[in-house]
Formats: C-alpha cells, structure tokens, sequence
C-alpha cells in the first residue's frame, strides 16, 4: 500500500493511502472528536463535530470523511474550528430536548460529553423539537425519537454489523425518525433485539426497557423466594460500572453486592451452561451417530434465534433442541430446585443478570414456561444490575469476595467461556472429546476457535471422526455460513454462532461504551477466569453429576426433553406476517 | 413507463413480479419499481411494500425510507384532485406558509393527508423552477402561480363544481 505524508498541528505523519485524517491524527495521539462517526460501520461525515481546517480547502472539511493526501497541512484546533463545531454542538442541541438528569444516559453521553467539553452555556437557536411518539412496544428495547441527533450509528450496526435493517431513516428534515418503517413498532419489526444499536447511540434514543423496578418489587415481598442466576460474561463487565478496567474478574464482589441487594440465592447461569454442554453435546453425537440433520447449530443466543427465525427458517431444523442457558436454569429453578429446597414454585421470582437485552424477549417467549410457570421472571442487563447496586448504595470495589449459593452456583471454566465468541464449541470439544474417546484431553485449550477473526473454523480429532466446526460472531458473518449451509457449501459438522460481535462480552445489555477494544480486554477477562477454575470440563462439574443422578437421569432423557429443549417458530419479514 | 396490466388489487404479486423480473431483481432500480406503483396505483401501501421486499430481498425500513423521504411518493391513497404547494426558498419567503394554512382550514386537513370523501390531497413539494411567479402549486401536476391565501376558497369551489 503507498504511503502519504501530513502535517497535523505540526507533527509529521506518515500513513497508508485512503487513511482518513481522523484516523491519521489518531497515530499521533491527536483526538479529534466526534460524534456521528463509528469506525468502519458509520463513516457519513454527518454531524461535522471533526471538522478541521486544511492549507488550501475553501471550507472546513469533517476529518473522519476526508482521506490524507501527500503534503496535506491540517489544523485540528484553531479559531474557525472551535467556532464551527460549538455552532455544529448548539445546532444539535436546540434540537434535542434538555432533560439530562432524567436521561437513561446521564453522564454516559456523548453529545452531553461534548456540550459539557466545548462549554456550551446558552443556545442561540431554538429548533423545531417535533415531539415523536414513544416506542415502547419492544420488550427489550425502547425508543424515543425525541433524543435522537440523526447520527444513523444505530441504523448503519443494524444494516452493516448485523445485516438485519430492521431500523433505518424514514421521513425527512425536522421529521426525520430511526424507525421500523410503514408506522410499524419494533415488536411488530423483524428487531432481533440484540441491543447492538443501544451501545452505539451517542444519546439516549435506544436504551433497554428497565425491569428494576419488577424486582425491587420482588425483593421487597416476603412472600417471594427471590432467586438470580449471573451471566458468564457478566462478571468480566460489570465492574466497569464502577470504574475497573475492562475485563476486570469481579465474580467475587459481583456475587457479595448481589447478595447484599436482597436475593434469597445468588446462583450461576454457568451451572446451566455446563447441563447444555451436557445436552448438546449429546444431540450432536445423537445426530452424528444416527444420521440425524448436520451441522449442528447453537441455540444460546436469542438473538440469534430470532434471527433465524425471522430470515432463515428453513434451516431451522439445523438448530440444537436445547434452550439457552439463560432457560435451562429457569426451568430447573421452579422444578428441581424448589423440590430440593421444599420451595413452591409459584412463590418464586427468578430473576436472570444478563449482557444481553434479547434475554428479556427469550423469558417472554410462550413456550418459555416448562416448569408451569414463567421459568424466568425478569431478565436484566449488565447496566440495569449496576443501576440498582447504585441505589443500594453498595460499595463495589471494596466488598470481600464471596461465592455462589449451592446447587446451581457450581461451574466449570468450561462455562465460563460460554461468554466469549469460540466458547461454546471449545465447552463443548472439551467433553465430547473426553466423552467419546475415554482420554483425558492433553491440553483444553483449542484456541482455533478463539478470537475475533468474524468466521473461525477448525478440524478436531474425535477418535475416528474428523469434527469439522465453524464459529461466527455478529449476525453478518453468521449470515455468510447460513449462505454457505444452503448452497451446500459448508460440511462441517458443529456450528456455533453468537449474535453479537465478539459474543455475549459485547451484547447489547453491557456498560456502554461497548468497542472493539473493550470487547477485546473482556474476552481475555474471560479466559483469565476460565484458567483459574480448579474444573475446566462440563462433565466433570459435580453438580451436574448430582442433577443427572437425582432428576434428570441421563442427557436427551424423559425430563431433558420436557425442561431442556424447546422449538422454534419460522417468522416472515416482520413480526405480524 | 409500462401500464399495469390490471389495476385490481388480487393481481399485484404477479404484476410485480413481472415488472421486478423485468429489472433483474437489481436493488438499485428499487425507486423505479416504487415509481410505477405509484404511477399504476396512486400510492404504495404496506401490502405492497412487504411485497417489494420479499421479492427484491431489501428491508421494509428502507423502502418505507425512501417513500417518506420522496414526497413524489405517498402511502396512503391520493385525493382526485392532487395539491401540492411549493414550499422552496422562494416560495417560502413570498408566502407559501400562508397559503398552506389557509389550504389546511379550507380542507380540513395536514400535509400528505386525503379528505374524507377522497376528493383532495394535499402534499408538499420542492422548487418547480418557477420562482419569479412564486408561490407556486400544482393540481394534479397543472401549475398555478401567484398563490394568495384568498384565491383558495375560489379553488376549491371551482374544482367542486367541475363534479
């Protein structure tokens, strides 16, 4: 690739051709800041908060569209530039409506950042402000036009990053709403509810619906048996709610804080992702060894799910029967667990700590009540969970370290990675090598599958048996397997696929920013857990030994069938057809 | 532009099919697609815009995007007698709102909207080139300049008396 050479603020740089001056000034430490702009997925040159002054150029020129030219001159801060992006920031905000401290977003938004940075006191101008109607169809994701600044990052993640559309411009001018289209709300939409559009939103015009207020209620009711279960990759992010770095292992004090908020037991969803392991690792050798329909796909993603549903519904078939997680526990809560605990089920509230706003949607779905009862009550996101640690006043990063109650709290490392891209099929390698060979693994890390490489593919050797698997992450590159499956093209025998990029680290219930660096340091948060777990395979989890003895007998069993596995629904273009 | 071969209702997935078929599927002719719907139909609703995507496999909120950005478009049916007003630069500053609100009082009715008997709709357009003689508007594409708030009554009465 040739190489050009600029001058920013008077440091020599030296980038590759079609580098944008945004990205230039970036190898120097020079910010320039932004607000439409999202790297590789929104590069519109919208908002014009990066305009810079260029030698030469008759007009300012917004740096994250303009590409770094030979000889190029670029002044990031001077007089004219500071001038234009305060306009550009008034302009946005006599458009926007002024209830900061009321805001989902409140001191974790950009446009607040900017305006709180440039110093914005008064706005000399006072915009249309039409008032939109709310979206509050969506049981995961609530829009409200009214705060949107039109930067499209939520329509581009959507369109691009998850190739589902389900958002996008409708209207023009002042009248200009991110919507579903043709006055359809988000439930009637084929919205997936992967939350991907609220990490990006700059303000507070996409946010997750709050259910605290559901479980405050719950907790505070002496009748109910409050009962949560805590995502894998809950624990490497929470933290950054309370200011520790990404990928910070907090199980410990996130396992003390719930506890102090009130919970009756704080168990594991990854005791849960051991009995899938369990389960779907037997359907596959099911279906390998009986000529059953291959590959196999993963089902732990609802998200995902939704998105088969909706664009692929012939494949559906290829899915694994098995619930997520997320479900398997919430049936064996209201069943095994309230036997066991002399607990009846109608006095349980089970409430699940998620990164994902999809999860809201899988607890709501009809046939989610195996158990006779809503086997999950309340799912709640990473960021909702921080929200009510706040206002309990817990002191997060002071709390000694405490562990999950007994049955449903023990886990494997096996299910820990569940939480990263790759997870699942390295759990799952781990036992069905074990299990089918009767040799213990030499080393469990099959780091083939591991990454953020968007399609990863491996062979393993399973005694006699090849096993070919592919792994994708963000629904763009799942798209790409689907398209190889139905042209015939893709022989692989096991097929994981995580709806959000990086996987369930980087859902869209997770502390915003969500980036690629952050998702990065959460994956190896992940897997520094996994290394410090004494059992690292799903079949050895003495739990789960337990629950096969005790309940369910054997994986694919009676009672698996009736708690563990479900079925889909095939799904047109949108929700009503 | 090709004629629909029939205007029911029960025949348009085979129409668009053969006109779609007729543009390969291409998704860059989508607003031509979308432009003899209107053109055959006189408005492109949601049936057929779920249609749209399906067969040329472009999602529904881009479609809807581009019919409620092109105000040439409409979603709802159209009134017999089609006004639109100007409401350019030049039009604007010599009075375009005026005549706007008066056209409202008079029909009852906002912008992108049809009377209840389906007799006018009104609609909002961008400059017509005809600034010197703003404000402009058209009826049913037949321009009138020099609008004042007060001709309007005299407009409406005049197409009324032409039923």
């Amino acid at each position: 690739m040739p190489m050009v050479t600029l001058t920013i603020d008077g440091k020599e740089v030296q980038v590759e051709q079609g580098t944008t001056v945004l990205e230039a000034a970036k190898k120097v430490n020079i910010n320039i800041p932004t607000l439409c702009y999202l790297k590789d997925i929104n590069v519109v040159g919208a908002c014009r908060i990066c305009v810079v002054e260029v030698k030469g150029a008759r007009t300012l020129q917004a740096a994250c569209v303009t590409p770094a030219a030979e000889n190029m001159v670029v002044l990031t801060n001077t007089p004219a530039v500071r001038a234009s992006r305060r306009m550009t920031l008034e302009l946005i905000l006599s458009n926007h409506p002024f209830e900061c401290p009321t805001c989902v977003r409140n001191k974790n938004c950009e446009l607040q950042s900017l305006a709180e940075a440039f110093g914005i006191r008064e706005v000399r101008y006072s915009g249309a402000n039409p008032v939109h109607v709310m979206d509050d169809s969506s049981v995961s994701i609530i829009r409200d036009p009214d705060k949107c600044i039109l930067c499209r990052r939520c329509a581009s993640v959507c369109e691009k990053v998850q190739t589902v559309s389900a958002i996008g411009p409708q209207g023009r001018g002042f009248d200009t709403v991110i919507a579903p289209g043709v006055d359809m709300v988000l439930a009637e939409s084929n919205c997936v509810n992967c939350g991907q559009c609220v990490l990006v939103c700059p303000t507070g015009a996409i946010y997750e619906r709050d259910q605290t207020e559901e479980v405050w209620a719950a907790l505070a009711d002496p009748q109910k048996h409050v009962v949560v279960q805590t995502a894998p990759s809950v624990r490497v992010a929470i933290g950054e709610m309370f200011g520790m770095e990404p990928g910070s292992v907090a199980t410990g004090q996130m396992v003390a804080a719930i506890r102090k908020l009130g919970f009756d037991k704080v168990f594991d969803t990854d005791f849960a992702a051991d009995l899938t392991i369990m389960e779907e690792g037997s359907e596959l050798l099911e279906r390998i060894n009986n000529g059953g329909i291959l590959p196999q796909i993963t089902s732990c993603s609802p998200g995902w799910v939704k998105f088969i549903e909706h664009f692929y519904p012939t494949l559906l078939p290829h899915v694994s029967t098995c619930k997520s997680p997320q479900q398997m526990f919430g049936a064996l809560a209201k069943t095994f667990y309230a036997e066991k605990a002399g607990v009846d089920p109608a006095d349980i509230f089970s409430v699940s700590i998620m990164p994902c706003t999809a999860k809201k949607f899988e607890a709501q779905r009809p046939e989610m009540n195996a158990s006779g009862y809503q086997d999950v009550d309340v799912a709640l996101t990473t960021r909702e969970l921080g929200r009510m640690l706040k206002q309990a006043g817990i002191d997060f990063n002071e709390l000694p370290e405490e562990n999950y109650d007994d049955p449903l709290g023990v886990s494997t490392g096996a299910a820990v990675i569940f939480g990263a891209t790759g997870g699942v099929m390295e759990a799952a390698l781990r036992t069905v090598y074990e299990i089918v060979t009767g040799n213990t693994l030499a080393s469990v890390d099959f780091v083939d599958v591991r990454g953020m490489e968007g399609v990863k593919e491996a062979t393993v050797k399973v005694g006699d048996l090849d096993v070919k698997v592919a792994v994708a992450h963000g629904l763009g590159n799942a798209r790409k397997l689907l398209d190889a499956l139905q042209a015939g093209e893709a022989n692989y025998h096991f097929i994981e696929i995580m709806c959000c990029p990086g996987g369930c680290i980087g859902g869209g219930g997770q502390p915003i920013p969500t980036n690629y660096e952050i998702r990065q340091k959460r994956i190896d948060g992940i897997y520094t857990a996994d290394e410090a777990m004494v059992l690292r395979k799903s079949h050895e989890n003495p739990a789960i030994q337990q629950l096969y003895k005790e309940y369910l007998e054997k994986p694919l069993g009676h009672k698996s069938h009736q708690l563990l596995h479900t079925k889909y629904t095939s799904r047109g273009q949108s929700n009503q057809l | 532009m090709e004629a629909a071969v029939t205007k029911c209702r029960c025949d348009l997935d085979a129409e668009l099919g053969r006109v779609i078929a007729r543009h390969e599927g291409k998704k860059d002719d989508l607003i031509e697609i979308l432009y003899w719907v209107q053109k055959n139909y006189g408005y492109v609703p949601k049936d057929v815009q779920l249609i749209i995507a399906d067969k040329m496999d472009v999602p529904l909120s881009a479609i809807n995007g581009v019919i409620t950005f092109y105000h040439f478009f409409s979603s709802k049916p159209k009134g017999k007698y089609e006004i639109s007003l100007c409401n350019g630069t030049a039009c604007h500053l010599r009075g375009a709102p005026q005549v706007l609100a008066r056209f409202e009082k008079e029909l009852g009715i906002k912008p992108h909207d049809t009377t209840g008997d389906n007799m006018f709709s009104l609609g909002l357009i961008r400059c017509l080139g005809a600034c010197a003689v703003a404000p402009n508007i058209t009826i049913n594409s037949e321009p009138r300049a020099r609008m004042e708030p007060d001709l309007v009554p005299e407009i409406i009465n005049e197409l009324k008396e032409k039923e």
